[in-house]
């Protein structure tokens, strides 16, 4: 009843092409904003920003990225944890090497290491498809983890290969490092997030997003209206890359505040893709609806047994966690591959109806 | 029968096909074939199936190598070349079976057609603002155009993986159409289609000649479409060209007859 589009007219097109055509969809996300970033940071505790908030953030940007990458352009990839790694070892090497520069400028350009390591290994895109793709990215992944692991130089020669990161500050509060606050970390976190969805969401309803779609859903078609498939896949492989990179950097620096190659393994990469899978293949939304889903489950799995008091022991809830993951992936790619975003689509096209059948 | 009462003009060569083969490994797709396509004309390619009728599609838009002959556009003899170039050269063309983007709405798969005349760079796409959101808008006006010529206006926003056939096949000309080509190839635009869909896509077809002046180039196996829209027939049998000219005179040849009917065995 209250969502209906009825009597709103649009007289251009750039109004009928905005993000969110329809009025109630605007004021829902305004006050969603306005929620993440003042009530959440003065309401939540620092625990709940530190284990639930911001690694949300974290993984909402990773799944973006590998979004981009496999739900709109097609090319399944299992390098995501590698790429990751890249970010952040590459925002390590920025942030020691030169301590002046700015956080943010460095977190951008270790986004770009990423991005060129990405394109390198999306060389071989032009040539194979599906499966035998997700092996080949497989592949950089191992290899990127084994070179952050052998190679001393990434961790600055120290002797655990483990490292902290260092403290930096933007506008005058530590937003990394000991010193910094949970709130600063959430603020900062979230900034980026917002921005980085909002560059994400204009490149794929753009000119780019439209190449990229047509690759995905038909290659041979896409060449001959005039898309040059290596030229479109490696852009994004380069900005897939990038958002992964970031993330990384996200990770190492604000939410575990150390680098360590064995964040990054394969099963990081799997986390990512079943977050695509289940929030929504080719959809910004979903990215984030997938990180949701993945980073509270755990915490409602142990909280429900408790809350009911049946005692269920920590390795049960490990092995339960990966078997409802495992049915919930069958589930959605046999029902809905489109995942919880269709879901959530489907559902506002029957609120626009309702209470009418038609 | 025939169109000369109307008002158009056949111009000089626009494509010409020259001694054109194509194997696969021992198969011969095409044997020595010549013809070529003038300026504003709908020139029909016919023949049986497994004709070379595709084959030689694929070649005008540079998805086959003619293993010997050459094609000449415009005028220049052109090497090999990825199918994008013939693309960006103003060659558009929509595919037997429907080759259409089927994750994206009827609007975005026309919109598509617009890409290679899209210009902004990278980091305006980022923006989506200014140059980049002006640019998008003015595409946009162009591809209402086709959407109103096409009279698919209700269908604007919904994906076309939903769509009935005979709807599908015609963003697919809207799609090729977008990119205003100089040369449109259309594989079998009518297969498939009842009588009332064949008619509205033979008035497209007209239209977009007359309108827009065009050159087309259609593979079409409705032989009373074929003679009625087009202005040359040109027929290949077994990879070979056995007839070519006029509807009329396609139609009284014995080759062609015989290609269709078989001959006589007695």
């Amino acid at each position: 009843m209250l969502y209906r589009e009825a009597g709103q007219f649009k007289t251009s097109y750039s109004a009928d092409q905005g993000i969110f055509p329809i009025l109630q969809d605007r004021i829902g996300m305004a006050i969603l904003l306005a929620v993440a970033f003042v009530a959440v940071p003065l309401l939540a505790s620092d625990y709940f920003l530190s284990t639930i908030f911001i690694p949300f953030l974290v993984f909402s940007v990773a799944a973006i990225g590998l979004n981009i990458l496999t739900g709109y352009c097609g090319q399944l990839s299992l390098g995501t944890g590698g790429f990751m790694a890249c970010g952040a070892y590459a925002a390590y090497k920025f942030a020691t090497a030169f301590p002046e520069l700015n956080i943010v400028v460095v977190f951008l350009l270790s986004g770009g290491v990423a991005a060129a390591v990405g394109v390198v290994f999306g060389v071989p895109s032009l040539r194979i498809k599906g499966f035998y793709l997700a092996v080949a990215t497989l592949a950089s992944q191992f290899f990127l983890i084994w070179l952050f692991t052998k190679v001393p130089w990434f961790v600055n020669y120290s002797p655990s290969g483990v490292i902290s990161a260092p403290p930096r500050e933007v506008f005058g509060w530590y937003v990394t490092g000991i010193e910094a606050t949970a709130e600063a970390k959430y603020l900062f976190c979230l900034a980026f997030v917002a921005v980085l969805a909002l560059v994400a969401k204009n490149l794929v309803r753009g000119r780019i997003g439209r190449a990229w779609m047509a690759i995905r859903d038909m290659d041979i078609a896409a060449e001959i209206i005039g898309i040059r498939p290596l030229q479109t896949k490696l852009l994004a492989f380069a900005v897939s890359s990038f958002y992964c990179g970031v993330a990384g950097a996200l990770w190492a620096f604000i939410y575990t505040s150390s680098v360590e190659a064995l964040a990054f393994d394969i099963n990081r990469s799997f986390q990512i893709l079943f977050m695509i899978i289940i929030g929504g293949l080719g959809s910004i939304l979903g990215a984030f609806l997938g990180a949701a889903f993945i980073v509270l489950l755990p915490i409602f799995l142990s909280a429900v047994p408790q809350a009911m008091g049946v005692p269920v022991t920590t390795s049960t809830l490990a092995h339960l966690e990966f078997m409802i993951f495992g049915g919930l992936i069958v589930f959605f790619l046999i029902v809905e591959p489109h995942g919880l975003a269709r879901l959530w689509q489907l559902a506002k096209e029957k609120l626009r109806l309702w209470p009418f059948p038609h | 029968m025939g169109r000369a009462h109307i008002a158009r003009t056949i111009g000089d060569t626009l494509l010409k096909v020259d001694n054109v083969s194509l194997g696969f490994g021992g198969v011969k797709a095409l044997t020595d074939v010549s013809f070529d396509i003038a300026k504003g004309e709908i020139r029909a390619i016919i023949g049986p199936n497994g004709a070379g009728k595709s084959s030689m599609l694929n070649c005008i838009n540079g998805f086959y190598q003619p293993s010997q002959g050459s094609i000449s556009y415009k005028g220049v003899v052109r090497g090999a070349m990825r199918p994008y170039e013939a693309a960006r050269g103003g060659i558009a063309r929509t595919f037997q079976n429907i080759a259409l983007f089927k994750g994206m709405s009827t609007l975005d798969n026309i919109m598509t057609g617009r890409l290679l005349k899209m210009k902004r760079g990278f980091l305006w796409q980022c923006l989506h603002w200014g140059p980049a959101q002006a640019e998008e808008i003015a595409h946009r006006e162009t591809v209402e155009r086709v959407i109103d010529f096409l009279e698919i206006q209700a269908i604007r926003k919904t994906p076309v993986g939903r769509l009935p056939y005979g709807l599908q096949k015609r963003v697919e000309l809207g799609r090729a159409l977008a990119a205003e080509p100089e040369l449109l190839l259309l594989d079998e635009p009518m297969a498939g289609m009842n009588l009332e869909e064949k008619e509205d896509m033979c008035r497209f077809i007209l239209d977009v000649n007359e309108q827009f002046g065009t050159t087309i180039a259609l593979i079409e196996h409705d032989m009373g479409v074929v003679m009625d829209i087009s202005d040359r027939v040109v027929v290949l049998e077994y990879g070979r060209k056995i007839a070519d000219g006029t509807p009329d005179t396609v139609k009284a040849d014995p080759k062609v007859i015989a290609a269709y009917l078989g001959t006589g065995h007695g």
